[in-house]
């Protein structure tokens, strides 16, 4: 069934480095607001009073940088890489590739401008008004065309499981993003949703919890599904659980948004319904976290050496400690407790910090040598110190948001012996500062090592010394 | 819902969990033609895939969890309009009004429905009401020097008035001050109970066509009500457009109680003393809105919440 042919082929690796380089640097300018908005959180006084640096408006900057121009341009770099090198063929379409490219920067630098001007929908995550929204779904077209293009052009028998998340989240974001984003223009930069009250929550949630479902959770399983056997040099663990866990995953991902509309006016089924599949989520989600960690089975000891796999695997545990989490929040008891407090907050970044980024970064120092001909990275040293620092980072953060969240949902809810609450809100908001701190701190630990990753990415570009002769071969970590 | 909607929620849920299992169930054999544990012949790009078996645990973790899914939804509402053999509802549903609401509470209560809001409201009644019902027969006056109700007074305080009087509740821009003993609505232990009761809504009218010298020197004249040191000839002009302020706070500036119209003689100023923040009052008018908490915390609460207020206002 191998086809590979020994002629080489000549694959598009332009749109490939476009989309790598542009992670490092949107990842970089995304965490960096992430450190700022923290830092107003522990000294609102760094908002200096200009409307444009409120926290109001660059939270959802934060959010979309990372969210939007850090991992989605992740994943625009690996899908194209990792479609051709498994479908043994160059992009279907060159053009329509670069237009994706262009396209979606000039998406990124669009949201840059109108957010913190506080042009908004106020839908979260989905906060691009509607100009944005339209192009956002026309490049979104063009990558479904590039993407499954290229899968119908492949040259292999089969297409290779990493595909079958790219395919499913790309398919599945398009569906999202246009069902949630409908709405009426009122003028250039003002719409309002087509839906309204419990209805608009919950294609909000359908749409945001889907958001994480399949682009944070079905993307990155595709790289995580060509990168970590690829750096670990080990056949992937089993191909049957492959198939379970990515037939279930996306089965049931898609109902799990109604677990961010407990006890509020949506109907009491949907919140069943929702709860139940987010529950059973938990067991096709530790799926593929479990065929990922045993692909390494035989190769352990190259956790000790290289730092490459070391980001890879400790990003899958991160997946699993946090799709563990997630299916208990869901339940509504543990919800009422954990619901608007720091928990939810503490929840994600161990999900887009701890596997999101991780992964992302792996694949980034995996792939920088091997796009730029390159025999490895400039300097092993540094990404090692890179992990140690993005991993005490993470710690930090997520530890300090789960103490500060459990205690506020604590707080919130004490009552005295009349029946009165204990603590009003603002007492609740001044026992919170302390962790707010320890979290700007594990934020300082997270871009740190970003710009080390942004530096040894440059040495290594510049560096001649590590040119290699013969392109394209697998970086061999020192 | 209508059937059809039901059907179609009960087909796909139920659908979903199914088509899992089915899943699962097929993959726990071994249906391809390559031995356990052996490759499967694939090669992409040098990665190559095992045929190994699920792992046992995680196999029974899934079944584990879906008979509990279906469990869950046979007890609880999930399926369509099947309500679960429980009974069970998190409050009453398609509930469009307050009148349908209390309605529905009672209705509820009749057919002895499971309704875990007001399960939890009653409880609450049966184990706080007593506390304060005890302070029903007491008059507000009282209440105000009784120490335990002081006390309760204060946190209901800090939970429903802090957030615009302050926890001080010395109030801020456009919020009254409580503790300096003026009230533009009154300040026996009626008037406050009244105020908390069933709420205000305070309306001085914006007086822009009036031009901008009219303005001016009204609020000069105001000023002076108040014992300012002004320009006395722009002041002696708008005395005599007074006229039309004094309908509501009277021809001595002194405020009227009945409509909320504040004392302009006493140098307390709701939106601001300049003569800027008076022109702006005069200008645009102001709108003051302050909420009824008869529904929210009912008579008793109100009673407590009264005295307190009373009490911190003679301070």
């Amino acid at each position: 069934m191998n086809t590979t042919s020994n002629q080489p082929i000549d694959y598009n690796l332009k749109v490939v480095k476009q989309f790598t380089v542009m992670t490092i640097i949107w990842g970089t300018i995304g965490m960096l607001v992430g450190v700022l908005i923290a830092a107003q959180l522990v000294w609102p006084a760094l908002n200096f009073d200009t409307p444009w640096l409120t926290y109001s408006r660059l939270r959802p900057l934060h959010t979309n940088a990372v969210v939007f121009a850090f991992g989605t341009s992740a994943l625009f770099a690996t899908a194209y890489y990792v479609v051709q090198k498994t479908c043994q063929t160059r992009l279907f379409s060159d053009r329509l590739a670069a237009f994706t490219f262009w396209g979606w920067q000039a998406i990124i630098v669009s949201a840059v401008i109108t957010l913190p001007l506080g042009i908004t929908t106020s839908k979260e995550y989905a906060e691009l008004e509607w100009p944005i929204s339209i192009l956002i779904a026309i490049v979104w077209v063009a990558f479904i065309i590039v993407f499954f293009g290229t899968l119908a052009i492949r040259r292999t028998s089969h297409i290779y499981v990493a595909n079958w998340f790219y395919g499913a989240f790309i398919i599945a974001i398009a569906m999202l993003h246009i069902g949630n984003n409908l709405a009426i223009p009122v003028s250039f930069t003002k719409s309002y949703s087509i839906y309204s009250g419990a209805v608009d929550a919950m294609m909000q949630w359908w749409y945001g919890h889907n958001a994480v479902g399949f682009l944070l959770t079905a993307g990155f399983l595709g790289m995580m599904y060509y990168f970590v056997p690829k750096q670990a040099e080990r056949p992937v663990y089993s191909y049957r659980l492959s198939i379970v866990h990515f037939w279930a995953l996306i089965t049931i991902y898609i109902w799990a948004g109604p677990h961010h509309l407990h006890y509020t006016a949506l109907p009491d089924w949907a919140q069943s319904v929702g709860m139940v599949m987010s529950v059973i989520l938990f067991v096709p989600s530790w799926g593929g976290m479990i065929n990922g960690i045993m692909t390494l089975s035989g190769a352990w000891h190259k956790l000790r050496t290289d730092p490459i796999l070391r980001f890879l695997i400790v990003s899958l545990s991160f997946y699993g400690m946090s799709t563990f989490e997630g299916p208990m929040m869901a339940i509504k008891s543990v919800n009422a407790l954990s619901h608007y407090t720091d928990w939810t907050i503490g929840h994600v970044h161990s999900g887009a910090l701890g596997w999101v980024a991780m992964i992302s970064i792996g694949a980034i120092y995996h792939l920088i040598p091997v796009l730029f001909d390159r025999d490895r990275m400039y300097s092993v040293k540094l990404i090692n110190t890179h992990f140690w620092l993005h991993t005490i980072g993470v710690v930090l953060y997520i530890v300090a948001m789960w103490i500060s969240g459990v205690m506020q949902g604590l707080m919130w809810r004490a009552v005295n012996s009349d029946g009165t609450l204990t603590y009003s809100f603002v007492e609740s908001l001044e026992a919170s500062y302390p962790f707010y701190f320890v979290r700007f701190v594990g934020g300082l630990f997270v871009v740190a090592g970003m710009f080390i990753m942004c530096y040894n990415v440059w040495k290594t570009i510049r560096s001649n010394k590590l040119r290699k002769d013969e392109p394209l071969a697998v970086a061999q970590p020192a | 819902m209508s059937s059809f909607w039901s059907w179609w929620i009960i087909v796909l849920t139920l659908g979903s969990l199914v088509a899992v299992a089915i899943l699962l169930r097929w993959n726990m054999k071994n249906f391809t033609d390559v031995e356990e544990g052996e490759s499967m012949g694939h090669e992409f790009d040098g990665i190559t895939e095992l045929n190994n078996p699920l792992p046992t645990w995680w196999t029974v973790l899934f079944w584990i969890c879906l008979a509990w899914g279906l469990l869950y939804l046979i007890l609880y509402p999930g399926l369509g309009n099947f309500k679960g053999v429980l009974g069970w509802q998190s409050s009453n549903q398609h509930v469009l009004s307050l009148e349908d609401s209390r309605q529905a509470v009672i209705d509820a209560r009749e057919a002895g429905l499971n309704v875990a809001y007001d399960r939890e409201r009653s409880r609450a009644e049966e184990v706080y009401g007593p506390i304060f019902q005890q302070y029903a027969s007491m008059e507000i006056e009282d209440i105000a020097q009784d120490r335990d109700a002081f006390r309760i007074g204060q946190r209901l305080f800090l939970q429903n008035c802090a957030q615009c009087h302050g926890s001080d509740a010395r109030g801020s821009q456009g919020f009254p001050n409580l503790t300096d003993g003026i009230f533009s609505w009154g300040g026996s232990a009626e008037h406050i109970y009244t105020t908390l009761m069933e709420g205000r809504r305070a309306e001085m009218p914006a007086y822009a066509e009036l031009g901008e010298q009219a303005i001016t020197e009204l609020a000069t004249y105001v000023l002076s009500l108040a014992g300012r040191q002004v320009d006395r000839d722009l002041a002696r002009a708008g005395e005599q457009r007074f006229a039309v302020c004094a309908a509501c706070h009277g021809q001595d500036g002194k405020g009227n109680i009945a409509l909320g119209a504040p004392n302009l003689t006493n140098n307390v100023w709701l939106y601001g003393g300049s003569q800027r923040a008076i022109e702006e009052t005069l200008r645009h008018g102001r709108n003051g809105v302050m909420p009824a908490f008869s529904e929210t915390l009912g008579e008793d609460k109100v009673k407590i919440l009264s005295g307190y207020v009373l009490g911190i206002s003679a301070e």
